[in-house]
């Protein structure tokens, strides 16, 4: 009994890493056909590629972890990109969003672009909610609707949906700066990233809404006969989700120093991917964050990496294809097996 | 054919194991041909492992299987059914969107030439089948509109359309009623008398010595023995599957009823058939049965209680003062608990630990001063509930759903009793329990009535409603049929009150 509680627990400690080994062996051979791969630039080019990526694909966790799915995340980063960047362009540029709007406090715009998600999810949650609507299909809702909206929006007097640009330098050094430390610069993203990372793993962990999260997603019945308040909890869940969408669309407006209507178009997609390959069940109540983290790693490194090494784009896309797929069948070998 | 062997199913030292566990040890199972066998013994004693390994789905690693004399070798449910082998499961699955003769033929539809299907030939198949048996099913009808009986039937009929001579029944009446029972076992008289043989698994004694011929036990994966079924009673059954004397099946009541808890009047239920102006007192540290008849709306009433479903009309007074009641969440306030029958689809978390389904329902005790989880407190109080109920478990992370019923069932009261409640509510605690822990789950009810709380428990088994209760609510067809002193109980006369009818 001893040695085979060893081996159960040796085989649980592989398989409930697994996502890190294949990253590591994806690196390892990456770095095989080309050494110069591994180089501290690589390293945080994938990081940086990673941190907005990451923080959406928290979002979409809260979601996929009480067993439903949202798929208006990419729309959602979309309109807030696009919100917080119509606020920020310099005075002197000369094609203004607002020609007469006075130069605000940065965070202003970002806070606004933010609730903005919050309240998107809000109504996600709400219709998940009170109206048992199947999340797909709410979500399925909001996003061709948010989408709508952001494109009304874009296309008001006098921007008519020209791509928004001019952004202010104090917003754009929150994707493009780096703090320096000595001869090591660390971008501001990547520390925005750890930082969400850690918020919401606490939220995961050390919270009841975390853990109601779970419950939600293992057994709604059962939660809802051990009175947790689930259509409360599915709301919070929804709207932080939400808001992490909102602050990923404002990173993607500074990073790239400008927005227009269609940034984030299927981000969702690449967010549940990851998830789901770092582990995430899609029947719900199983996630973790650094699984998470590990699975937004590994799609960064194949692009980055089969790019690195010259291989053409569209194989890319098959082996994040086949990633996906074998990661998902592994995992539910796991519950077949045990049967 | 069927009568050159004495046996027409011989298993003979079949052994399995399983990391850790031997499932199997030398089991022995000999069936005559035309006969039901019950295969008997406690949860966990290796009743569906033995069937799993008859019907292909695990293979044993010792033992040999011999039909009608001849050695076989069962791969697979394909090699079962060809040898005459079919399966009705606990859990029936068949296809809810699709109609009945589509269900019955599923993966061998009569055909016209290659490509297009013969449903006139479908249809009339099935009704001679139906006939034949004299099932009542139209072949037309949606499977998702049977009542689980006719499904059941639906089950056998396709099992006796393979011709199969060796039937395996499940647990097969776990969710009938009398009536549904009784035609059960009128088809399986017919069968048995063509020839079939039934390997009927129960837990239901009065059930056995009915319907069968033989009875096999089993303990702890180990083959106890076999007898004529005239030769046993409850009783022998029970010492032999236990393995000890068990004279108690109960622990002695030492609870003392006290004043008045909780008033129910004229509670009466939003759907028409449900249960009708109930009346009722529960008093302070008293255990109160609630009997009834599949059917008789018993679930539907606590769980109106708890605020799960909606009443008309109706009251509900705790400690002479009226509380309102529409959910869960309310009843936790009024502190009430509900312990559901259905363990997997409304109990557990399956995917959760032993420490998460414990502190579930009760998580703002766990909040340090920022508001923050305190994880190790969760852990103390999640070990302490292992202890005090004895609950196998390899340690406090270990997921809910590889634990047995019975440890299942006891996590759940420990869920339940850190809301601290003053009543509880137990629908069926005890069902696919094994008897060794039901023992202990009837000496926490017990306990916990003597500290004082009131306990109502739904229970289909006459005789834990008889041993366990102080008195017995009998319901019959929604509505209250009478109140019986536990003193007074017996079979009969709650019986006599559960078949009541207006």
């Amino acid at each position: 009994m001893e040695t085979t509680a060893r081996g159960v627990r040796l085989k649980q400690a592989f398989s409930h890493n697994a996502i890190w080994i294949v990253l590591i062996a994806l690196i390892a051979i990456i770095t095989i056909v080309d050494s110069n791969f591994l180089s501290l630039l690589s390293l945080k080019d994938i990081a940086v590629q990673s941190s907005t990526r990451l923080i959406i694909a928290l979002g979409a966790a809260f979601v996929l972890i009480t067993a439903g799915v949202d798929l208006s995340a990419g729309r959602v980063v979309g309109l807030t990109a696009v919100v917080s960047a119509s606020m920020l362009q310099i005075p002197e540029y000369g094609n203004r969003f607002f020609p007469d709007l006075p130069q605000l406090w940065a965070v202003i715009p970002i806070v606004i672009a933010i609730a903005v998600g919050f309240a998107v999810g809000l109504v996600n949650g709400f219709i998940v909610a009170k109206f048992n609507v199947p999340p797909f299909i709410a979500t399925l809702g909001t996003m061709v609707a948010v989408f709508g909206a952001n494109s009304l929006y874009f296309d008001m007097e006098p921007n008519n949906s020209q791509p928004i640009a001019g952004l202010r330098d104090d917003f754009t050094v929150i994707g493009s700066g780096t703090l320096d430390l000595g001869s090591f610069s660390l971008p501001y993203i990547i520390l925005i990233a750890i930082a969400v990372s850690f918020i919401v793993w606490i939220i995961f962990n050390k919270t009841e809404l975390g853990k109601n999260m779970y419950a939600i997603g293992g057994n709604i019945q059962a939660a809802h006969v051990s009175g947790i308040n689930v259509a409360k909890n599915i709301l919070w869940i929804y709207a932080i989700a939400g808001a992490l969408y909102g602050l990923a669309g404002v990173l993607e407006a500074a990073r790239t120093g400008g927005a227009s209507n269609s940034y984030g178009n299927m981000y969702e997609l690449d967010a549940i991917a990851a998830c789901v390959v770092g582990g995430v069940s899609t029947t719900g109540g199983v996630g973790r964050v650094k699984g998470i983290i590990a699975g937004v790693l590994i799609f960064t490194v194949i692009n980055y990496g089969l790019t690195f090494i010259g291989i053409n784009p569209n194989w890319q896309l098959i082996i994040k294809g086949l990633i996906i797929v074998v990661a998902v069948a592994f995992d539910i070998r796991k519950y077949v097996a045990k049967k | 054919m069927t009568k050159k062997h004495p046996y027409l199913l011989e298993m003979k030292a079949i052994g399995k194991s399983f990391p850790g566990v031997r499932a199997l040890d030398n089991v022995t199972l000999n069936v005559r041909p035309g006969t039901v066998h019950a295969l008997m013994g406690e949860n966990g004693a290796g009743k569906s492992t033995l069937m799993k390994c008859l019907f292909g789905i695990y293979s044993p690693d010792e033992g040999e299987i011999f039909i009608n004399g001849d050695k076989v070798d069962i791969k697979n449910s394909n090699d079962a059914l060809r040898n005459g082998v079919s399966m009705i499961h606990q859990e029936l699955q068949p296809v809810p969107q699709r109609d009945v003769k589509e269900n019955l033929w599923l993966g061998r539809f009569p055909k016209h030439n290659l490509l297009f299907i013969d449903h006139k030939k479908m249809f009339k198949d099935s009704v001679a089948i139906f006939e034949d048996l004299n099932i009542e099913i139209y072949p037309n009808q949606l499977v998702g509109e049977l009542s689980v009986s006719k499904i059941q039937q639906l089950e056998i009929a396709k099992a006796v359309s393979f011709n199969s001579n060796i039937i395996v029944m499940d647990e097969p009446t776990s969710s009938l009623t009398g009536i549904e029972v009784e035609h059960l076992f009128g088809i399986i008289n017919k069968l048995r008398a063509r020839g079939v043989s039934i390997i009927y698994i129960s837990h239901k004694m009065e059930e056995i010595l009915r319907i069968s011929d033989d009875v096999t036990i089993m303990r702890d994966g180990k083959y106890i023995g076999t007898w004529g079924a005239k030769e046993l009673t409850t009783d022998l059954i029970i010492e032999r599957m236990v393995g000890r004397d068990l004279s108690n099946r109960f622990p002695e009541r030492t609870n003392a009823p006290g004043e008045v808890k909780m008033k129910i009047s004229n509670f009466t239920a939003r759907q028409a058939k449900s249960f009708k102006d109930i009346n009722f007192e529960l008093r302070k540290g008293e255990i109160m049965g609630i009997g009834g008849l599949v059917g008789a709306q018993r679930t539907e009433l606590v769980e109106a209680i708890f605020g799960l479903r909606s009443v008309t009309t109706g009251q509900i007074m705790i400690d002479g003062k009226e509380v309102m009641i529409k959910s869960p969440i309310e009843a936790k306030k009024n502190k009430i608990a509900l312990l559901t029958e259905e363990r997997r689809v409304t109990g557990i978390f399956p995917v959760l630990s032993v420490t998460e389904n414990t502190v579930l329902a009760n998580l703002p005790l766990y909040r340090n001063k920022f508001g923050f989880l305190n994880e190790k407190k969760m852990k103390v109080e999640a070990r302490v509930g292992v202890e005090k109920f004895q609950t196998k478990t390899p340690s406090v992370d270990q997921l809910i759903r590889y634990l047995s019923g019975g440890n299942q069932q006891k996590v759940l009261l420990a869920r339940w009793l850190l809301t601290d409640p003053d009543i509880l509510l137990l629908d069926e605690p005890t069902r696919g329990i094994d008897i060794g822990a039901k023992y202990e789950i009837y000496s926490i009810i017990i306990e916990l009535a003597k500290q004082g709380k009131s306990i109502i428990m739904i229970s289909s088994e006459m005789p834990e409603l008889i041993g366990m209760s102080d008195r017995i609510l009998v319901m019959s067809e929604g509505k209250l049929s009478g109140i019986v002193d536990g003193a007074d109980a017996n079979e009969e006369n709650i019986m006599r009150l559960a078949a009541q009818t207006s």
